[in-house]
């Protein structure tokens, strides 16, 4: 199958960048979207020119590394798929799709359509996880777990930090990604102790790292490749009141 | 090969007070407030269709309301004054949050579909600008008559039914227009608000959704039934 391709070809971080038109004839209905640009950048390679930069690692859906914005869609426009398990079967012979990069101002372009998420990282720092002493893994029955709380702590445990629904923000918000982590360590016990200081640490690096507020236009949750549920917001603004009105918070 | 070395241009790093969370409560908070008022406000409307001492009965009533306890005036004064310090904390978190929005994403995507959440999630803050404007007129319309063509105080009945007189058409039409503004910022306002507060979960997400376009939808039909009837001929 043939395909036109509009990709955004940015040669570092001050170059302003530029969306460039490329044509591949020999694309194949069966490959992924990611094996598209690898038969593109032979064939640039190939030419002498610069082959496009872009985000991968295990291409089977769980890392979260491929980020790019596919025909105005993180990921493309398969529901519930990253960027590597998107295959070019869901588009037309002689199609034009425009690629772009995530784009958020916490999010600055390295290059092409690699972006830097390192503030998600720093978000996860300032309060994701939990302290246990290591070395020393307890009986894993000591601590029971309700079943309504075990799924939803997995629901949520399921996002991949891809930062596809700061992509699709209108606001630019990382607020779905936030929702997620207080969701997946507030349903567990392990991560109680933590639980007020958590939230409060971690919406102020998001905002700090000039991620936007979230208006509940439900664009993340559409995007999300792992499905993470809106509901985590408002689980996310939950823990935040309780955590800065009345009560005592922990060291 | 790609060289992850120093970041561009790095921001001072401030953390922006209030928080993104808090400026949202704000937004819940006093959204609620002018809600409740809007479901009072049409509610009361309604009297209309029980003849002009009905209605005229119920505004002074609103001015007396509270004597001899308190002087005259002071529960509706109150209430402006709560309403009016929703409202400019409404906005005020608007905007904050608005230009917060915007500076997170600089470079404009060039290829993006509109919001697909809903029409009114994407309307909220052009819409909010309309119904701002919308009220500045009709304040000046109907509570100090200064743009009213009767402006008889005390007597709401004629004052309403000159001001949706047929020849004012484009009066009545951008008070529908603001009106349907209204109840689209409600639909989402509402559903939004209740997410913020913590109310939402997945299985009350449908139900929420549902009771916004629910009470939207009721009081955009209220308050749309006044003019309508002085229009038609059915309140005159």
């Amino acid at each position: 199958m043939k395909l036109n391709l509009k990709i955004w070809r940015q040669a570092g971080p001050e170059d302003r960048g530029r969306l460039v038109a490329y044509r591949v004839d020999d694309a194949d209905e069966d490959m992924s979207f990611l094996e598209l640009l690898d038969v593109l950048n032979e064939r640039l390679a190939l030419d002498g020119e610069e082959p496009v930069a872009f985000d991968h690692d295990c291409r089977e859906g769980i890392c979260g590394a491929c980020s790019m914005v596919i025909n105005g869609e993180p990921h493309g426009p398969q529901k519930a798929t990253t960027t590597c398990q998107l295959h070019l079967r869901h588009f037309r012979d002689g199609e034009s799709i425009t690629i772009e990069p995530f784009r958020a101002a916490a999010f600055p372009v390295v290059r092409d359509l690699v972006v830097d998420r390192g503030s998600l990282d720093r978000i996860v720092a300032s309060g994701g996880y939990i302290s246990a002493p290591t070395g020393s893994a307890p009986e894993a029955h000591a601590t029971p777990v309700p079943k309504a709380n075990a799924d939803r702590a997995f629901t949520a445990a399921a996002c991949i930090g891809c930062g596809a629904c700061v992509a699709a923000c209108p606001n630019g918000s990382a607020s779905l990604f936030l929702g997620a982590k207080i969701t997946h360590l507030g349903e567990l016990p392990q991560g109680q102790p933590e639980r007020s200081d958590r939230v409060v640490r971690m919406v102020e690096t998001h905002d700090t790292e000039g991620f936007g507020g979230c208006t509940n236009t439900g664009e993340c949750a559409v995007a999300c490749p792992k499905e993470i549920p809106l509901d985590v917001i408002s689980q996310l603004n939950r823990d935040y009141r309780k955590a800065t009105t009345g009560g005592r918070r922990s060291a | 090969m790609v060289t992850l070395g120093q970041r561009p241009a790095t921001r001072a790093r401030h953390t922006p007070r209030p928080s993104s969370v808090q400026l949202k409560i704000v937004m819940a908070v006093s959204g609620a407030l002018a809600l409740l008022y809007l479901v009072a406000h049409m509610i009361g409307n309604l009297k209309i269709f029980l003849g002009a001492e009905a209605i005229n009965t119920y505004a002074a009533w609103l001015r007396t309301v509270g004597e001899p306890a308190l002087p005259a005036e002071t529960l509706l004064w109150l209430v402006r004054v709560v309403l009016t310090v929703a409202i400019v904390a409404h906005i005020v978190s608007a905007v904050i949050l608005t230009r917060r929005a915007h500076r997170a994403r600089p470079v404009k995507y060039a290829h993006r579909q509109p919001v697909q959440g809903s029409y009114a999630a994407r309307t909220m803050r052009w819409g909010g600008v309309i119904i701002l404007l919308f009220i500045i007129y009709h304040l000046l319309d109907l509570t100090t008559l200064t743009l009213n063509p009767n402006g008889v105080p005390g007597d709401v009945h004629a004052n309403l039914v000159a001001d949706f007189a047929p020849s004012r058409w484009y009066v009545t039409l951008f008070y529908a227009l603001a009106v349907i503004a209204v109840g689209f910022h409600v639909r989402h306002g509402l559903w939004s608000g209740l997410q913020t507060l913590g109310h939402n979960s997945a299985a009350a997400q449908n139900t929420l959704k549902g009771v916004a376009l629910v009470v939207a939808v009721l009081l955009t039909v209220g308050f749309l039934s006044v003019p309508f009837a002085v229009l038609t001929g059915l309140v005159r």
